[in-house]
């Protein structure tokens, strides 16, 4: 049996270095909604900056809720998230930590970080409508609560209601509606798809070109992205972006931030990430690779994105939005939006 | 034979194996007993039905069209001889290595209205939009039980074609003997003989389509799965989530006790009849009949998947082919063959355990091991995350009260999170290859071994283990390719800067970009296939 012995000892000397690795001083632990691919480069130059070592578990979902598991001996640093819901959860479900700083501060208008410092917005993306240029030319101005009306029949695309994107906007229509009027709205706007609720934001736009659907959701930043591939340029160019409720409130705009967690064991490295990822060098690649708004005002959106025009954004305030969440989840589940 | 003591190492080795892979089902199903009525209820008022009744009617179609596939190609294989069929019969295992997600990429990509296969359709007909024609959706039920199918149908295939293989040829001959047609032989002797064995294949097929949770997602198909991601991730309620995952592992149970049941009824070593059987030849016609039949489910289910990938591949190499996808290769193949292992030596444990204790209770230690095997991958992620939690924090509590150092999260933080779900998921499968091994020695060797002096340590190292060769070989080839393959858990449970083949391919396949990481996509398949080779030479010396 001296070979079990040999190989548990091995095994939990290897397990032990693997978790001490991660609470050195020089790095810094991620919990990342944000796709490695995209973030990659910016942690590349931060690291090259400083000497500080990025290390990155990046999931689509369940992270907050390893976090949560984790506890008090959590080994994560900083939760980058896409969506501000999100954000919004870490600093209720007390998460998160408020840190202090002149440089985030200055970087980052105040709508966008929390009072408390609790969570910081890095990026802003506008969930608008793309609409076929071929058979909705006409179409200049639209509005959320238009894609329910029945001249829209059957001429609809999005993805599954129960993206994070797609929640944010139906708690932002609970916040401006009421349940009972976002409820009919729901009912009105499942009626008008052209088919179930399926694929990415990418997709839609594609179904677009393909004439299964006159007109689809999505966010603003995949119609960059697209024009950059020369297959998918072909989707793009096939289409219009609008930004809606321009008559009234304006566009509904989420964002992408960051935060640090409560038992963050390497703060000062978090900390510098943060300020990193806030400065113009940052948020410059964030504009250009990743063609979203960045949120210091000192750097301007990439061209591609500047040529879409100027636009009104929904002012009402992110906590809002977070508030109607879980209502919106109900609704979406009460009208079957996805079956 | 003499029974155990309950305390010999035996018994104890092998109990403590079963609690230890119990343990998080344990953790689960208390869970969902702490009250959390507002979240579930609302469910159960909206949408939970719709989930019962997508999951029920998506796992019988799989098991209908997996059957309707797999069983005339395994018939025609184990009785006739013609072109190609010596290649057939481990080609048809190849699909196994197509992880279902991608097939699922694949096909929706193809069959969707905006995908090349309608295009071409509108090209040639001029039809201008969805209402001049009718074609199925392919993100529907529908195309989620064919494709699911195309993978799942070698478990079937590979199952049955054993059955019939191992049929006694005495049954057939009688058949011939009162006048009956081929066809009749089929129906009437071969097809009933075999139930048991369809039975096992469909109860596989079942539990694999009930955690599947990319593939169903894909193809925007509701079932219970996506309902424990929704309750956990979208609620945030792990209470409801958790009493999601006690309702699928109940429908787990009906399926397990419904195979037991029809396993039991045969209790016939019919493995030992005297002649082999005979393989008729098909002639002409016939047999390229019989070709084009096996040719082109492997077209479907694995020539053209495989040709698009490798066309992809080789289109974005630049892309594709970089450094990470060599450490992600890396962390694959070491994650597979560690768990392979693992799963071989405390399936042995159980399995061994049971061959000496024909008790009912010995084969509970057996039973409980394998109860994981159908927990879906999400559900598995928290049920894991439960106890290796407490265990965490209970030894960093106990560290700090020592005026110790915490030593951070040594279990939930690090690959043994990922290990231990992947050796629960996957240890019914070696258990399976080694119980079905182990039940072709005949307990009367064990009793010579033993009259001759040798005690149960003995026999089973010298008379055991040669025989077992075989069975525990398709053990370790079977929980690799299924590892390779695993997704939902590894996504959940991975320690900071890992990837694996598989959740690197999903990132892109999420977010149809697939093109970028279609070098990754095509080794897990490529990593499948010595497998299956492998898999099917020990099959073939067996019979």
């Amino acid at each position: 049996m001296k070979w079990i012995k040999a190989t548990s000892i091995a095994t939990f000397t290897l397990l032990i270095s693997s978790v001490s690795a991660s609470a050195l001083a020089n790095e810094v632990n991620i919990y990342s909604y944000r796709q490695t691919f995209l973030i990659e480069p910016i942690l590349e130059k931060f690291t090259a900056q400083t000497g500080i070592k990025t290390n990155v578990v990046f999931a689509k979902s369940g992270l907050i809720e390893r976090l949560k598991k984790d506890g008090r001996y959590s080994p994560a640093d900083v939760v980058l998230t896409s969506d501000f819901a999100r954000l919004m959860q870490i600093s209720d479900e007390g998460l998160s930590q408020a840190v202090s700083s002149d440089i985030l501060t200055a970087n980052i208008p105040s709508q966008f970080r929390d009072n408390d410092n609790q969570w910081f917005a890095l990026t802003k993306r506008v969930r608008n409508v793309y609409a076929s240029k071929e058979r909705m030319a006409n179409l200049s101005g639209i509005s959320y609560e238009d894609l329910a009306k029945p001249q829209y029949k059957n001429k609809v695309c999005m993805r599954s209601s129960k993206h994070p994107y797609n929640i944010a906007l139906v708690a932002s229509m609970i916040a401006h509606h009421g349940s009972a009027e976002t409820k009919t709205w729901l009912q009105g706007l499942k009626a008008n798809l052209a088919r179930k609720p399926q694929g990415n934001d990418r997709g839609q736009v594609k179904a677009v070109k393909e004439g299964e659907c006159d007109l689809a959701l999505g966010n603003s930043y995949y119609f960059g992205v697209m024009q950059q591939d020369p297959e998918q340029k072909k989707w793009a160019d096939s289409v219009n972006i609008l930004f809606p409720n321009q008559h009234d409130r304006g566009a509904h705009i989420n964002v992408s931030g960051i935060a640090m967690t409560k038992y963050a064991p390497n703060q000062d490295s978090a900390k510098k990430l943060m300020e990193f990822l806030s400065s113009s060098q940052a948020q410059q690649v964030y504009a250009s690779v990743n063609m979203e708004y960045p949120v210091n005002p000192t750097v301007k959106p990439s061209e591609i994105v500047a040529s879409w025009g100027a636009f009104k954004e929904d002012n009402l305030a992110m906590t809002k939005v977070a508030e109607n969440r879980q209502a919106a989840i109900m609704l979406l589940d009460e009208v079957k939006f996805d079956l | 034979m003499i029974a155990a003591k309950w305390y010999s190492s035996w018994s104890l080795s092998s109990w403590t194996v079963a609690v230890i892979l119990i343990l998080p089902l344990l953790f689960l199903i208390n869970e969902s007993l702490t009250p959390d009525k507002e979240v579930f209820e609302h469910l159960l008022n909206t949408v939970l039905i719709d989930y019962v009744i997508n999951t029920v009617v998506l796992i019988l179609a799989v098991i209908i069209i997996s059957l309707l596939i797999g069983v005339p190609l395994a018939y025609l294989l184990a009785n006739f001889s013609f072109p190609g069929a010596k290649f057939f019969n481990w080609g048809l295992l190849l699909p196994l290595a197509m992880p279902s997600y991608l097939m699922a990429y694949i096909y929706t990509d193809w069959l969707e209205y905006a995908g090349p296969v309608q295009r071409a359709l509108r090209a040639v007909f001029s039809w201008q939009n969805k209402a001049d024609y009718y074609f199925f959706d392919i993100r529907s039920i529908t195309g989620a039980a064919i494709v699911l199918s195309l993978v799942l149908f070698p478990y079937v295939f590979l199952i049955v074609k054993t059955a019939f293989k191992e049929q006694s040829t005495s049954f057939v001959h009688a058949g011939k003997m009162l006048g009956k047609t081929p066809w009749q032989i089929f129906s009437n002797i071969s097809l009933p003989l075999a139930r048991p064995a369809l039975a096992i294949a469909a109860s596989l097929v079942a539990m694999e389509t009930l955690a599947d949770f990319a593939a169903v997602k894909y193809f925007a198909v509701n079932t219970l799965t996506t309902a424990v991601y929704d309750t956990w991730l979208g609620y945030g309620s792990l209470t409801a989530a958790a009493k999601i995952s006690v309702i699928m592992l109940v429908m787990i149970f009906l399926f397990i006790s419904f195979e037991r049941m029809s396993r039991n009824k045969q209790k016939t070593f019919s493995g030992n009849s005297s002649s082999e059987i005979q393989v008729v030849k098909l002639q002409g016609k016939k047999g390229w009949l019989a070709f084009s039949a096996c040719f082109s489910v492997l077209l479907f289910s694995f020539i053209l998947p495989v040709i698009y990938l490798a066309e992809m591949a080789w289109q974005y190499q630049e892309q594709a082919l970089n450094s990470d996808f060599f450490s992600y290769g890396f962390n694959s193949l070491t994650l597979a063959i560690s768990v392979s292992i693992i799963c071989l030596c405390l399936g042995l444990v159980v399995v061994v355990f049971k061959r000496f204790n024909q008790s009912l209770l010995a084969n509970l230690p057996l039973k409980i091991s394998s109860s994981g095997y159908a927990m879906p991958g999400t559900v598995l992620a928290i049920a894991v995350l439960l106890p290796l939690t407490f265990i965490d924090h209970g030894l960093n509590d106990f560290l700090i009260v020592q005026g110790e150092a915490p030593i951070g999260l040594i279990f939930t933080g690090t690959l043994f999170a990922i290990g231990f779900a992947y050796v629960i998921r996957f240890i019914a499968v070696a258990i399976g290859a080694l119980e079905s091994s182990y039940e072709r020695i005949s307990p009367s060797i064990d009793n010579a071994s033993i009259m001759l002096g040798n005690n149960r340590f003995i026999t089973l190292v010298k008379v055991h283990l040669p025989l077992l060769k075989r069975g525990g070989l398709t053990a370790i080839l079977l929980v690799f390719i299924e590892s390779m393959k695993e997704l939902p858990a590894a996504l959940l449970l991975r320690p900071f800067n890992y990837e694996t083949l598989a959740t690197y391919v999903f990132q892109y396949v999420s977010d149809e970009q697939l093109e970028l990481a279609s070098m990754a996509a095509i080794s897990i398949v490529l990593a499948g296939l010595i497998p299956i080779i492998l898999l099917n030479r020990t099959m073939e010396s067996k019979l």
